[in-house]
């Protein structure tokens, strides 16, 4: 049995509630889009993707199911002919809700809702989070070298031979990084962090911020860089993802700068 | 019906209403356009979520 909606109805009554749904649902398959406050669209969704559940069995007792609800033929027959084959793979999930700015007039939280026709790729999700986490083992074993290279600091040949054998491609900028370490106070990660000034700027040279709290790096780039409060500085993005800080955003901002 | 046994105060009202506070909005930098918006909101100026673009979303200063 379904869980029981929380709350009170949308309109003021049960029947009125039906009807809002049914013509939201109507607005929804007639047009793949729609704008609505972000309550309705939340109850439509549900109410919406049970319907193009019924769409996919496509029988004439599902169609019947359907026209209960849905009074306009023609909006029937699109959903059952245009919009079901889009979502045959699909197991699941066939609306998205994105939130927008809230209405002027009486500032509702207002919201889009629409149905998700693009071809369904099912392994996305997971082949993402895999990549992520054998590059979040890379940074963590290429961090536990660098604060070994610190200490022995003089034998800058042996501690790129290791970093070499497992990525590439940051075996240049750490061999770069090395000798400039001496001159300017260590930030505690590695030869190109720096602690921020007494005002809490940046020391000269040093332009990317490092958040301790989420050991993440923001360079100039970033859209967060603003309101990031340093704890660290770094000379560079490569020298913040030695000390083992990630880039923010995920995976996706990941892919852009590299 | 039940009404007030006294007057109140100005004193009572005022320091009542002095509770009243506005916080500031959270706001973050637009990833596609810089702008400053709410997080997990559409952009007001350029109107991207997640790299999609929502031609509902977009404000000017003088529409809702």
């Amino acid at each position: 049995m379904p869980t029981p909606t929380k709350g009170p109805r949308l309109g003021g009554g049960p029947a009125h509630e039906r009807l809002i749904l049914a013509n939201l649902a109507t607005a929804l398959f007639e047009h793949d889009q729609i704008t609505t406050t972000e309550a309705k669209a939340k109850r439509l969704r549900p109410y919406a993707e049970r319907l193009i559940t019924f769409a996919k069995r496509g029988d004439l007792h599902a169609r019947r199911r359907v026209m209960t609800v849905i009074r306009d033929k023609g909006v029937v027959h699109r959903l059952f002919t245009e919009v079901a084959p889009d979502m045959a793979e699909r197991p699941g999930g066939y609306t998205r809700i994105t939130k927008i700015a809230a209405r002027k007039g009486d500032n509702a939280p207002m919201a889009v809702i629409e149905l998700i026709r693009e071809p369904y790729s099912p392994k996305k999700a997971t082949v993402k989070e895999a990549e992520a986490a054998t590059r979040r083992s890379v940074k963590e074993q290429q961090a536990v070298e660098e604060t070994e290279v610190v200490d022995a600091a003089e034998a800058p040949e042996e501690e790129t031979e290791v970093v070499e054998a497992e990525t590439t491609e940051a075996a240049p900028e750490t061999t770069e990084a090395a000798p400039e370490s001496d001159e300017t106070a260590d930030g505690g990660y590695g030869p190109d962090s720096a602690a921020p000034l007494e005002d809490g700027s940046a020391p000269e040279g040093f332009t990317v911020k490092g958040n301790a709290g989420s050991m993440k790096y923001h360079t100039t780039e970033s859209q967060w860089y603003d309101q990031t409060d340093a704890e660290v500085w770094f000379r560079t993005a490569e020298a913040a993802e030695a000390a083992g800080f990630v880039a923010p955003g995920g995976a996706s901002k990941d892919d852009d700068k590299s | 019906m039940a009404v007030p046994k006294r007057k109140m105060s100005r004193s009572n009202t005022r320091s009542r209403r002095a509770n009243w506070k506005a916080s500031a909005t959270t706001l973050t930098a637009c990833p596609q356009c810089k702008a400053p918006k709410q997080p997990h909101i559409a952009c007001p100026s350029c109107g991207t979520y997640a790299g999609r673009h929502y031609g509902t979303a977009e404000r000017t200063e003088y529409q809702g």
